[in-house]
């Protein structure tokens, strides 16, 4: 057993390996629609677009309550305003059609500037204020967006934009199918690929940020605010800090969702949205960026393969027992609570929290870690 | 003029249920520090489990006056939710004691999500009509119209707020629930049973719940699987509004916000000439909120805690 | 251990794509050829009562059929219905789409709502396949130059024009008070009908919101109260409606209550209580038991589902329409039966069923309805012109 660990390190050491485990990634993630596809139909790509999406807004959560420590519970609406400064420059609505490569990082500007808005009056409040505070925000966000139709039409309010321009990439539109080399690539394939180029990108600024002064200031926020302001850390600037960036990761996430979607409306920001991100942060395992990756995946990827319960009572017990419709979420809350008795700390998370749990324990221990 | 003092009536009604919700919520808090996500979903099962003793008694054509239907309803309501509320603590949030406190609340999560598909699953997924069983004669005082069960409400609340400072401040019982809250582990060396302390908070706070979700039902005619959402996130914003973790703070805190959440229904109209209307009355609830929570960050009758480190 | 979270990681997505892969191998019945239909609304959450509502009505639809026998090209047809939620969420609503499209449904019976429809319209449209919606009143649904997007319902702008007309016309009222509860339906059912209304002649003392969620009306029915209106208008669901009139009798208002769609169902009468008598709303098509095969349609349904919620006849009369439709081109690939399906004329339980050249329903009848000693009784029904022409 300790052999095999002592060679684990060994291996995670290995530049080679390490190198090859890369590439292999690389590459099953860019035959990865292909593979699916073939194997259990398109449903599954756009599926895996969605994941990507998600992974983008759990990982800009992930700054914000991973990293800062601050409990947002509102964090849906930096997806909201993305999505919207998106649709509204890029629909009949006003009849501007500005172009996808101006659009999305000015959305992500404008949303960093709503993070700082949201933060700045929570500077002074600690956990659950905050939490209500940040969820307030979230709603007063999402109420502006379904009535901003009058006296002034801005938003278009409860109807929502439609036909928002599609991405366009150089001339190329991602919503039409392309052939490449020999290779169809349908819209759904397209789209995949955008949001995987800017995971990864996302994915690079956050382990930049973490292993950064910032990274550094916000971990000892979160875990001692008084005694990171008595350390010389300006509080305020890094948490309003936090809030731009995680907001900015939701503003960027959500213009391509919308260009993605084609359609918004109010009902796709809710409060429940809000919770779902924090679910997959915390289960993932908050701070640990494969661990909030891993949270996304599975997060979207279960009540989706929840669907299917019933062709599984089907095969199980030669007939469905109960209602797939019925079911679905109802497992799926339990694999919430059991994902967590179970795993506290979340399924994947950083060394460091295990070690604190594990420490920390005591009489609730029961062999985790 | 009148408008002003029904609407303020409204106000006071709509923040006791919020308070009677609250109340719950606050317990828990005080002695866990967690957000009971679930205690929503439990006034929703009181109120469904009442109205389905309730709609055997209507039905089975016995000739017993309303009130006593109502309280045979909550009769029985109110052990199932106990009985609920001991089960989650036992099973979904004791295990978690030491674990960081977010794993609670994605728990808490993951049982409210569960109690609301199993609830949809056992009474089905309509609205179902709540019997008029409680007085509800109409009385009118300056203009404004308010009826017995209205008054009935406000009463309850008030009662209720009253018993648990009292079991708080003046019962055994309610010191070692003061010492739990405090420091868990210096009073299990002064002999306090924290486990059966917290059990005992979540069965008290599971009950109030039942009470909780008889008295909404009673007065909006309704009851439905998804009720507890949107109650339990008012409850939540009234408990920190008033300061989480003080229970005359969910009394004040709810009726604040009923009465917040009414006068601006009424008021946002004319207060900025027609530019924004009822549909705002939400937002101006929270933007009050925010305001309170930036002049008082741990709510109106929060404790002013130090940052211990 | 770091390789835990590994193991764990490749467990959960071989579960994921084991249940996946359960979905693709569906067991092949017999000899007749199956058709699949998708149907696509909320089963869960809280329009669930209206999702499993238009669920029956298309269930009930092709149990008719496969009991009838129905032969399509030569060959026996199953009708198999595909039925997922969308859990009224736009995004989810875009999934199940690709995933009925990946199931190469021949149609598809939906969305509910209007927010989920549209963005599903486009996914339906690029490959194909006819979608008819029993219940998304959002004009823009067919304005988007699909051609295979269908409505079997009047939209907004009919409904609420009629409405507006008959609330001064008929029911004389002069200072009218709006609520909408800020969905698409409501709010634009509501902004319809204050144009009418305005049109034929009254004032709008007052205008309100809500919203889907709310149970307590009283801050806002006390401003309306205030303003004396003759009427009151609301833009929403049957279960706010219901628990809105309640609180009006309480608060003693003495307006009108006049209502779309949304409103004219059983529950609203149940959540009313008393304060329901007097109650007008509308509803597209004919009275149920006016159309023929209606009341017999309401007999089996109420047999197997209890009570109609509210958009169930839509839903059973939607897939009746396909399936007319696929007779008639006698086939039921999609590119050959569609442009059958735009031509239709077919005999609803809710009404004759033709179609524009955008996909809504051609001169759809309207009818009035009020609630006597606690029932739905007709009052009348305005437009819907002469039979179909064959």
């Amino acid at each position: 057993m300790l052999d095999f660990a002592q060679r684990w390190v060994k291996l995670r050491r290995d530049r080679r390996v390490v190198w090859a485990a890369t590439i292999a990634l690389v590459l099953l993630l860019v035959l990865l629609p292909f593979v699916t596809d073939w194997a259990v139909g398109r449903t599954w790509v756009r599926i895996a677009a969605f994941v990507l999406l998600y992974m983008m807004l759990a990982l800009g959560l992930n700054i914000v309550v991973g990293y800062a420590g601050l409990l947002d519970l509102g964090y849906v609406a930096f997806f909201a305003v993305g999505a919207y400064f998106y649709a509204l420059l890029a629909s009949p609505h006003f009849d501007l059609h500005l172009p996808f490569w101006l659009l999305l990082p000015a959305g992500a500007a404008v949303a960093c500037i709503f993070g700082v808005l949201l933060g700045a009056p929570t500077l002074r409040l600690r956990g659950d204020y905050l939490a209500i505070v940040t969820l307030g925000f979230g709603e007063i966000i999402r109420i502006f967006l379904l009535n901003l139709n009058a006296p002034i039409n801005i938003t278009n309010g409860p109807q929502g934009v439609n036909l928002i321009d599609p991405i366009r990439l150089g001339g190329l539109s991602l919503a039409h199918t392309h052939t490449v080399l020999g290779f169809t690539f349908p819209a759904v394939y397209n789209y995949y690929y955008l949001f995987l180029a800017l995971t990864f990108a996302v994915i690079f600024v956050s382990v930049r940020l973490e292993d950064s002064r910032i990274g550094r200031a916000w971990a000892a926020i979160r875990e001692d605010e008084v005694a990171a302001a008595a350390m010389g850390i300006n509080t305020r600037d890094m948490k309003l800090l936090a809030f731009a960036m995680g907001a900015s990761f939701g503003g960027v996430s959500g213009g391509l969702f919308a260009g993605f979607q084609g359609f918004v409306s109010p009902e796709s920001f809710t409060i429940i949205e809000s919770i779902m991100i924090l679910c997959m942060v915390v289960l993932g395992g908050m701070g640990h960026i494969p661990g909030v990756v891993l949270g996304a995946v599975l997060l979207v990827v279960l009540p989706e393969a929840l669907r299917y319960l019933g062709p599984l009572q089907q095969i199980l017990f030669g007939r469905v027992l109960a209602d797939p419709a019925d079911l679905r979420l109802l497992v799926f809350g339990l694999a919430l609570i059991l994902v967590m008795l179970l795993r506290p700390s979340g399924l994947w998370p950083s060394a460091l929290r295990r070690r604190e749990l594990a420490a920390g324990g005591g009489a609730a221990a029961d062999g985790r870690a | 003029m009148d408008i002003f003092l029904q609407q303020l009536v409204n106000g006071i009604v709509l923040g006791s249920i919020y308070a009677l919700v609250a109340l719950g919520y606050t317990m828990v808090y005080g002695i866990l520090g967690l957000i009971n996500f679930a205690h929503g979903e439990v006034v929703m099962i009181g109120a469904m489990v009442a109205l389905t003793v309730i709609q055997l008694l209507v039905g089975s054509g016995i000739a017993l006056p309303g009130p006593l239907i109502a309280a045979l309803g909550l009769l029985i309501a109110m052990p199932v939710c106990m009985a609920l509320g001991y089960a989650i603590e036992r099973v979904a949030y004791r295990p978690l004691r030491a674990a960081p406190r977010l794993a609670a609340l994605i728990t808490a999560i993951g049982v409210s999500i569960v109690l609301q598909n199993a609830a949809m699953l056992v009474w089905g997924r309509q609205y179902h009509a709540f019997p008029a069983l409680l007085p509800a004669a109409p009385h009118t005082l300056a203009g404004a119209t308010v009826n017995d069960l209205q008054i009935f409400i406000v009463l309850l609340s008030a009662a209720i707020m009253a018993g648990l400072l009292a079991l708080v401040h003046r019962t055994r019982l309610g010191r070692a629930m003061r010492a739990t809250s405090q420091n868990p582990e210096v009073a299990g060396l002064m002999g306090v049973n924290v486990n059966t302390v917290i059990s005992i908070t979540f069965v008290i706070g599971s009950a109030l719940a039942a009470v909780a979700g008889i008295m909404v039902a009673a007065y909006y005619g309704i009851a439905h699987y998804f009720m507890g959402f949107m109650l339990g996130l008012k409850a939540f914003t009234a408990a920190v509004l008033g300061g989480i973790g003080n229970l005359a703070g969910a009394m004040l805190g709810g009726l604040l916000l009923g009465v917040i959440e009414s006068l601006g229904a009424g008021y946002i109209g004319p207060l900025t000439g027609g530019f924004l209307g009822s549909h705002y009355q939400d937002v101006f609830a929270f933007v009050v909120l925010i305001l309170v929570l930036v002049f008082r960050p741990s709510g109106l009758l929060g404790e002013q805690v130090a940052e211990r480190s | 251990m770091a390789r835990k979270p590994v193991i764990l990681t490749s467990l959960s997505f071989a579960l994921a794509l084991l249940l996946a892969g359960c979905g693709k191998d569906a067991p092949q019945p017999g000899s007749a050829v199956v058709v699949k239909i998708g149907q696509v609304s909320p089963l869960t959450g809280p329009q669930a009562h209206l999702g499993k509502d238009n669920d029956n009505g298309a269930r009930l639809a092709i149990e008719e059929l496969n009991a009838k026998g129905v032969t399509i090209g030569g060959a026996k047809v199953k009708f198999e219905l595909i039925s997922e939620d969308d859990q009224a969420d736009p995004k989810t609503g875009t999934i199940v789409a690709q995933k009925l499209v990946d199931a190469k449904v021949a149609g598809v019976i939906g969305h509910l709502n209007s927010g989920t429809t549209i963005p599903a319209s486009k996914i339906y449209n690029d490959a194909g396949i006819p979608q008819i919606s029993p219940s998304a009143t959002n004009p823009k649904y067919t304005q988007q130059g699909y051609k295979g997007a269908f409505r079997v319902m009047a939209n907004d702008v009919q409904q609420g024009k009629v409405l507006g007309e008959y609330a001064v016309g008929k029911l004389g009222a002069k200072k009218i008070a709006i609520i909408d509860d800020r969905t698409a339906y409501g709010q634009g059912l509501a902004d319809e009908f204050e144009k009418a209304a305005k049109a034929t002649g009254a004032a709008i003392v007052g205008r309100e919101y809500t919203t889907d969620k709310a149970i307590d009306f009283r801050s806002i029915l006390t401003n309306v109260k205030a303003k004396q209106p003759d009427l009151l208008f609301y833009g929403g669901m049957d279960a706010q409606a219901g628990l809105m009139v309640a609180q009006m009798k309480t608060l003693a208002i003495k307006a009108r209550f006049l209502a779309g769609d949304g409103a004219q169902s059983p529950e609203f009468i149940k959540l009313a209580g008393a304060a329901a008598d007097g109650v007008v709303a509308s509803s597209p098509g004919v009275p149920l038991d006016k159309m023929p095969g209606g009341k017999g349609f309401t007999e089996r349904f109420n047999a197997k589902y209890g009570q109609v919620q509210i958009y169930a006849p839509f839903a059973y009369d939607a897939v009746m329409t396909l399936v007319d439709a696929m007779q008639k081109a006698n086939s039921t690939q999609p590119a050959k039966y569609l442009p059958e399906l735009a031509r239709i004329s077919h005999q609803g339980v809710t009404g004759p069923i033709a179609f524009d050249e955008k996909g809504d329903l051609k001169g759809g009848p309207i009818t009035l309805y009020v609630v006597k000693r606690g029932k739905w009784d007709t009052l009348e029904t305005v437009g819907g012109g002469a039979a179909p022409q064959k």
